[in-house]
């Protein structure tokens, strides 16, 4: 029984896990409208709850991990669970991140690609939102995890695709920025990228993970 | 000095122990799925049980192929047994105390010049060939069968983990009651002259003298298995079960399965009783069930996996394992009698096969031992 009791314990434990990435997600894109529409207080609240989200979500990381060790649960498959735990630890790790460089930095981003640049970070947090349910599905039903994973590359492309567009305009298209501004616009946009880049990583451990478990 | 003769039995029951627990909870100990202390206690119990349960309707098999009917010769047999399977394991060659003890029986014949009942050789050898793929049969459909399952309950990772670790711990005692249900034939059969005459009873418990004699050659299998298996069940288990839980719980699930058919006298009642032939009750190699499971799960799974060597050795085993243990028995018994001056066979009795193809092994009936007439 004390199995049985364990077990609930450790799929509430994933289950909140989960929804604490995708709070980091929401506060992510909140952050960077926040920014950009220069509302300081709202930004630092964001900051602010990102910071405990992401605490939060480190102390149920280890908890998680303690569990499988503590009860030898899932000995099969508890190595690839915990690598795809920590990768998805640094999605919110980059999250978290983002913010506080954009509150340190204080990058002056162009009128003219404030509307990219909020796009940006909704598409790169999109594809770490279609990851989710793909990472709660391959628990109960694995072949389902394929059919779900294509929209996370598909907003990783996506991404990458306006990141480059972006980078364009700031090089090319916008005129009287410093080269040292150019430079530091680059970076927070390759800051934002990189989100969907690490959705994309734990996308292929899930892949592997999904037709391990098929097999 | 009737347990000094025993010893051998009791030996090759410590090492039946030590070898065999690990096909039943090699798997789950090795994967660390189950504690090696709860595997040992579970498995310990419930080989106990089975023997001294269902442990007569193998035995009563190994029985009509030769009456070993003298202690020193149960002795001899029961020990060329032991040192084949030592020899055997000490080499990595496939090995089974069930081939071991049938090939042991024969050398005994041979050198008594008592006829080996043919009827019952050819039962038991096709036994051997039959079990592995039997085992491969059930662990195909009951594979099968748990795929649909869990895929249709869409049962969550953990919590299967859960029902597995648990269902390994159930089909573990299952397949421990079955290995001493059936290999205790292998362990105690020949000496089934030795059995006490009277009965034991324990308040509402009664054993005969046969099961007293099980319970004494499942007590040494027990002990194989807690003072020796574990590092067989972490290490050879392991390497053996290159499966998943979910195939590893199938196959010991068939495995168990196919012992439990060869030594259910119910079963082979009820098979008989709608008009099919009954089940030969017949010890079979624990360790082949096991690998004809682990082949039709290959099988299923396209065939990438099998292993043409392990497949080779198998039946090389089937060939080798009983020679072996005939020729040491030969001369293991001429020495006994020769050196030791030691009596190897009854000679005031003479065995008669049995006329009757019937199989009546009723708990505790020692009916079958006065097949033997008085010449």
């Amino acid at each position: 029984m004390a199995l049985f009791k364990s077990s609930k314990s450790v799929i509430r434990d994933i289950e909140e896990y989960i929804d604490k990435i995708d709070q980091g997600g929401l506060l992510f894109k909140k952050g960077i409208v926040d920014y950009l529409d220069e509302r300081e207080k709202s930004f630092q609240d964001v900051l602010l709850s990102i910071r405990k989200e992401e605490g939060k979500a480190d102390t149920l990381r280890r908890k998680i991990e303690n569990e499988l060790y503590l009860h030898s649960l899932l000995p099969e498959h508890r190595g690839d669970l915990m690598r795809l735990l920590e990768k998805m630890d640094d999605i919110m790790d980059l999250m978290k991140e983002n913010l506080y460089q954009f509150d340190v930095e204080e990058p002056t981003v162009p009128e003219e690609i404030h509307d990219d640049f909020k796009r940006l970070a909704d598409l790169s947090i999109s594809a770490v939102e279609e990851l989710l349910p793909a990472v709660r599905v391959y628990f109960t039903d694995p072949k389902a995890v394929k059919d779900r994973l294509h929209r996370v590359y598909f907003y990783e492309k996506e991404t990458d695709k306006l990141a480059l567009e972006i980078k364009r305009s700031i090089f090319k298209k916008i005129p009287n920025l410093r080269q040292s501004q150019k430079i530091h616009l680059r970076y927070f946009t390759l800051h934002i990228e990189n989100v969907s880049d690490a959705a994309e990583v734990v996308a292929d451990i899930l892949t592997i993970m999904a037709i391990k478990r098929i097999q | 000095m009737i347990l000094l003769f025993l010893s051998s039995g009791l030996f090759l029951g410590w090492s039946l122990g030590a070898n065999d627990a690990a096909n039943i909870f090699g798997s789950a100990v090795g994967t660390k799925m189950v504690k090696f202390r709860t595997a040992a206690i579970i498995a310990s119990i419930f080989v106990i049980m089975g023997a001294v349960i269902q442990g007569s309707g193998a035995a009563h098999t190994l029985g009509k192929l030769g009456q070993v009917n003298a202690l020193a010769g149960s002795f001899t047999v029961a020990l060329s047994a032991a040192i084949t399977v030592l020899f055997m394991t000490k080499y990595r060659l496939p090995v089974s105390t069930s081939q071991a003890i049938v090939g042991a029986i024969i050398g005994w014949n041979f050198y008594t010049g008592n006829p080996t009942d043919h009827n019952s050789l050819t039962k038991i050898v096709s036994t051997w060939i039959f079990a592995p793929i039997l085992g491969g049969i059930f662990a195909v459909i009951l594979y099968q069968l748990q795929k649909v399952v869990i895929e249709r309950s869409k049962i969550h990772l953990i919590k299967l983990d859960s029902f597995l670790r648990t269902g390994l711990l159930i089909v573990g005692a299952f397949g421990a009651y079955s290995l001493g249900a059936n290999n205790i034939a292998n362990v105690m059969g020949v000496f089934i002259d030795a059995a006490p005459t009277g009965d034991l009873t324990f308040g509402f418990l009664k054993l005969t003298g046969i099961q007293q004699l099980f319970l004494l050659g499942a007590s040494s299998i027990a002990i194989g298995i807690i003072t020796y298996s574990k590092k067989i069940m972490s290490t050879v288990g392991n390497k053996l079960f290159a499966l998943s839980t979910e195939a590893a719980l199938v196959v010991v699930l068939a495995h168990s399965l196919v012992l439990f058919v060869f030594s259910s006298q119910g079963l082979s009642d009820a098979v008989q009783s709608i008009g099919l032939p009954a089940i030969p009750l017949v010890p079979v190699s624990s360790s082949q069930a096991i690998i004809g499971a682990i082949l039709g799960i290959g099988l299923l799974k396209g065939g990438k996996e099998i292993k043409l060597d392990v497949m080779g050795g198998i039946a090389i085993g089937w060939i080798t394992t009983p020679i072996a243990a005939g020729v040491i028995t030969f001369f293991s018994l001429f020495f006994m009698e020769h050196v030791f001056v030691l009596q190897v066979q009854d000679t005031e009795t003479k065995i008669e096969l049995s006329q009757s193809n019937d199989i009546k092994t009723a708990q505790g009936d020692k009916d079958y031992k006065t097949v033997q007439a008085k010449n």
